[in-house]
């Protein structure tokens, strides 16, 4: 086993068993002992060990010459053409990275017709820009988009290659990774570059929130993660900036794919995108009736928001599940997130503790949500969002 | 109609509580129940069999207690299991994970279908699924909101985006990670909870796969986990008090400093 | 305390608690509400081999007993007395069929019901004939190789949504109760109809009419064992019943006890929680020690049954006796323990306490139980 505690060091002072997520450390006597069966080799006794007892090996793997690889990429995202705005966040953290690393930033776009679009890249920070226009990548597709990927990677060997933690990126780069051998971290709320070893370090959140990781890819390059929407600050815009764009054409075969787009269909207001909206009202259990959305409905309306939910609201059908905020539904990041009638179960807070300012209207004082709140109001919601709803409007008037 | 169904065992997070004091994970008492999405899977799995007839055949990749989690994917209606577990497997990333999955699969047979829920709960990065597709060179579609038809070659299915929803032909063999959406997991049958507590669960380990051993487990892991930390718990703010008038004045004024754009 | 369940038992358990939790709990206040019948959830007790525990596995059930009835029975009545009630009154209308249906008989009815794709009802009581089932006055005339039905059977669980009923009507009025017998009566028979639905003070959810018989033809091959055998039929029927009542009411009341014991701990007055005051502590130690005495009786009832034990009558009539008082008594306190806020609709424990009345009423009320139970106390006491 690749992991073991040294006897002779450990004191028995448990330390470890409390550090390990995973509950594989015990103690026999006065010896902590890890259960196989249950560790996942993560490592993270190993730091809380103040003796030095636990030693995790790891056989380095074969050599790949690393020293190759230069550059921060991000890869784009567009939808019908439009730049979505994660690339811009990308871009904004990719810079930072990039300038500790001293290299350069660079942008992937594929797409059809959408060459005019390089120049917002480049404004936002890019260097370069790689670009594929081809009428295949009108729409994002697996295949052709990962093969493409896959060939500017082994072409110009980037050290780092960002990608939103959207559907279409989370799709595409799960892919990619795994053709390529790099490492890939999922959903990373924070990056940074360990001046050192010049190692990007990139934190992502497990166990609904509950826990943070930080991972790094000590022998695999590309070094790939995908960032979680509204996160990063968006990168500014400077038209003064000038870029490289590198065009590349590939044949049939690279933009041929096994499965075929039959169809897009977008559903306006069915799916609320709570992922954009700065401002969310959300609603729980504490509404009483389904038909008291209507009062957070107004609110979000007065305030250009979008309507949120717990579980217990959508379980109870209340309301749809595209509203769902927490861990089985959506992660969300507003500016401001109004809480109503929201008791804050650890798995509603997973998805929404990450919001600038909370506030919380709850009738029991002893609400979890209030543990969270910047701003806490115990009282009956359904007097006091129709007074403010009331004011926000003659105020906007 | 040949389906495989990859699930995971993961603690039950929604009975997970923090520490207050240590500020870590309370784990005692924590049950292992299947990944919530993989039971939206299995349950399309069961379906999809159920209305082309075929076989269904549960894989998972963990500890041996992970047999817990196959015997309920039969007792749901799940024809054969087969846990795939060795100490040579642990410290996996996803990249590692899908290689395994990949060979283990591989090693089953023939396939039509393999289906996975969208991500698990407990790692949240939804990165095995299309990373076994890939191991596998087959076709995935993620997100998969709905089938709408299968035959014996083809499948075309909904898969969910943020603006709507895409519809997409798929050629068999593909692998599908679903979401939520698809169907209501059924509650197990007593006639299969009978036939899950005597069904056999095949178990592969490392040296049944045919797989390079220098890809599997913490060794065949790019990525490392260097450092795991609560996080600092969300400070609990002001609360404000007074007639509902006061209280709204004193809202309106907290959405105008933090929000100037709007109002 | 598990009752040395068996394995099988134990799969039985957990599979009705998770449809209890599942799917009964969210929407038990909103059926209840809206006293519309579960056919949702009684599709789910079917697609969960549920139904038929109690049927032979010749007949397409899992050939369980009562025991399994009722452990089924109190899982789901822990969630919801009326949704319980509605699977249960299958098992009473079945259960005339399983002691005395020919082959043919339990070939023919038993297998749908086992599967669940049917629901069955029995059908004894009358506008007169309530305590007293000898007045019964629904009558079967013989006439050829058919009996013809008339009369009105009253307050019939599942009537109306049952497919295959089993009905008590007279054959020979002169006979007083020897001159009863039991039908199968399937519904859509010509003749056959039902009132409409009654309003209640609990078990809203559940299906309760009249059955309106007027000239309503039936093939002889539809009696139940013999002529004269009618109140036999129904005697012996209850006494395998009884006990699922009884664990209806311990589910009625441990689901009550289970609201009320995590309110008193949340519950803050006088800046402690209420649970805290020897009063409340007083009174849900009560609660508790009742449940867990009823749930001991009903069990050795049912598992006397199932040892095919003959003498049976009394312990049946006990354990619906005491569990249903138990019920009544731990779903007021229950309200008790809620104060004010137990008497809102809004809060859940008021429908236990409405849920829990009729079973102190139905298959017999407590005052016939009682009567029962000291018949056969005197029986036993003469044949020694």
């Amino acid at each position: 086993m690749a992991i073991e505690i040294i006897t002779e060091k450990c004191v028995g002072c448990q330390a470890c068993l409390s550090a390990c997520p995973f509950g594989a450390i015990s103690m026999e006597g006065k010896l902590a002992v890890i259960d196989f069966d249950t560790c996942n080799l993560c490592g993270a006794c190993v730091d809380s060990c103040k003796f030095d007892a636990i030693l995790l090996r790891k056989e380095e793997a074969v050599a790949q010459d690393i020293s190759a690889y230069k550059g921060v990429w991000v890869v784009a995202e567009q939808y019908r053409g439009d730049i979505q705005s994660v690339t811009y966040e990308l871009l904004g953290k990719g810079r930072e990275l990039a300038d500790k690393l001293g290299v350069e930033l660079c942008a992937v776009l594929l797409g059809k017709d959408i060459c005019e679009k390089t120049d917002e890249m480049i404004h936002r920070g890019a260097e370069k820009v790689y670009l594929v226009d081809s009428p295949e990548l009108l729409q994002y597709q697996n295949e052709p988009y990962s093969k493409v990927i896959i060939e500017l990677i082994n072409e110009y060997k980037p050290e780092i290659v960002l990608c939103g933690a959207t559907s279409t990126g989370r799709s595409l780069i799960a892919r990619v990774a795994v053709k390529i051998n790099a490492g890939l971290t999922a959903d990373c709320t924070s990056l940074d570059i360990d001046q050192e070893k010049g190692l990007l370090l990139q934190t992502r959140p497990a166990f609904g929130g509950n826990i943070m990781a930080t991972i790094i890819c000590p022998n695999h390059r590309p070094q790939m993660a995908t960032v979680r929407h509204k996160v990063m600050k968006e990168a500014e815009v400077d038209t003064s900036k000038s870029g490289e764009v590198i065009k590349k054409v590939y044949n049939d075969n690279m933009l041929s794919s096994r499965t075929k787009l039959v169809n897009v269909i977008e559903e306006e207001g069915s799916t609320v995108n709570l992922s954009e909206a700065d401002i969310i009202v959300s609603g729980g259990r504490g509404l009483s009736k389904p038909e008291n959305f209507a009062l957070l409905h107004e609110l979000a309306d007065a305030l250009g928001g979008a309507v949120g939910a717990s579980r217990a609201a959508v379980d109870a059908d209340w309301i749809a599940y595209s509203h769902q905020v927490g861990q089985t539904g959506k992660t969300v990041c507003p500016k401001i997130y109004i809480s109503c009638g929201i008791s804050g179960q650890i798995q509603h807070l997973a998805g929404m503790s990450s919001s600038d300012i909370i506030i919380a209207i709850n009738k029991d004082p002893d609400a979890p949500i209030f543990k969270v709140a910047n701003y806490g109001i115990v009282g009956d919601l359904h007097e006091i969002i129709p007074v403010l709803t009331k004011k926000i409007k003659s105020i906007l008037a | 109609m040949n389906i495989i169904v990859c699930i995971k065992q993961v603690p039950d997070t929604a009975n997970i509580e923090i520490d207050p004091q240590t500020n870590t994970l309370i784990r005692e008492g924590v049950e292992s129940i299947i990944n919530p999405f993989d039971m939206y899977a299995i349950e399309e799995a069961v379906r999809t069999k159920e209305k082309l007839n075929g076989n269904v055949i549960a894989v998972t990749m963990g500890p041996p207690q992970a047999e817990i989690a196959l015997r309920e994917a039969i007792s749901m209606g799940v024809d054969e299991a087969v846990l795939v577990s060795d100490r040579a497997f642990a410290g996996s990333d996803t990249w590692a994970t899908s290689y395994t999955l990949a060979c283990a699969i591989r090693k089953i047979g023939k396939f039509d279908i393999i289906f996975c829920g969208k991500q698990a709960a407990d790692g949240d990065t939804a990165q095995v699924g299309p990373g076994i597709s890939m191991h596998l060179d087959i076709p995935q579609v993620t997100y998969v909101k709905k089938i709408e038809e299968v035959t014996a070659d083809r499948a075309r299915v909904e898969r969910m985006t943020e603006e709507g929803y895409e519809i997409i032909e798929a050629p068999l063999p593909v692998l599908f990670t679903v979401v939520k959406e698809i169907n209501e997991p059924r509650i197990p049958s007593l006639k299969g909870k009978m036939k899950a507590k005597s069904a056999q669960i095949k178990a592969l380990t490392a040296k049944d796969l045919d797989a390079d051993e220098k890809l599997l487990g913490l060794n065949g892991s790019p990525t490392q986990v260097v450092k795991i930390f609560t996080p600092p718990p969300r400070e609990g703010g002001e609360m404000l008090t007074g007639s509902t008038e006061e209280i709204v004045d004193k809202l309106v004024k907290v959405l105008k400093d933090e929000c100037k754009s709007k109002i | 305390m598990s009752y040395l369940l068996t394995e099988e038992q134990k799969m039985i358990r957990d599979l009705a608690r998770q449809i209890a939790d599942e799917k009964i709990r969210p929407v038990a206040a909103e059926y209840d509400e809206k006293e519309e019948f579960p056919w949702p959830i009684l599709k789910v007790i079917a697609e969960s081999d549920l139904a038929g525990i109690y049927i032979e596995e010749a007949y397409g059930g899992m050939g369980g007993g009562v025991t399994e009835l009722c452990i089924a029975t109190e899982e789901f009545s822990k969630a919801c007395g009326g949704i319980a009630v509605s699977y249960a009154a299958s098992a009473l209308g079945a259960y005339p069929i399983i002691l005395y249906g020919s082959e043919d008989q339990k070939k023919k009815y038993l297998p749908d019901i086992a599967k669940g794709k049917k629901l069955a009802a029995f059908g004894l009581t009358e506008a007169g004939a309530g305590s007293d089932a000898g007045a019964v006055s629904t009558t079967a005339k013989k006439d050829g190789d058919y009996y013809i039905l008339d009369g009105v059977k009253q307050w019939i669980t599942n009537g109306g949504e049952a497919e295959t009923y089993t009905v008590i009507a007279m054959t020979d009025k002169t006979k007083g109760s020897r001159g009863a017998s039991a039908f199968i009566v399937e519904k859509g028979t010509p003749g056959f109809e039902f009132g409409k639905k009654e309003k209640k003070l609990g078990i809203r959810s559940s299906a309760t009419r009249e059955l309106i018989f007027t000239n309503c033809k039936i093939p002889k091959e539809n009696l139940l064992g013999k002529e004269g055998l009618g109140f036999i039929v129904a005697m012996k029927t209850f006494d395998k019943s009884r006990p699922g009542i009884g664990a209806q009411a311990v589910g009625i009341a441990q689901g009550a006890l289970d609201h009320a014991l995590k309110y008193a701990k949340e519950r803050v007055q006088f800046g402690k929680p209420i649970s805290s005051f020897q009063g409340m502590q007083f009174m849900l130690a009560d609660m508790g020690t009742q449940v867990e005495a009823a749930r001991a009786l009903v069990y050795l009832a049912a598992g006397l049954i199932d040892s095919g034990a003959k003498d049976i009558s009394k312990l049946s009539a006990m354990s619906k006796l005491f569990a249903s008082d138990v019920a009544m008594k731990v779903t007021t306190d229950a309200v008790q323990v809620f104060g004010g806020y137990g008497y809102m609709r809004d809060y859940p424990v008021e429908k236990y306490m409405r849920d829990a009345k009729i079973t102190q009423i139905y298959e017999g009320t407590n005052q016939i139980q009682r009567s029962i139970i000291a018949v056969e106390m005197i029986k036993e006491m003469l044949r020694k």
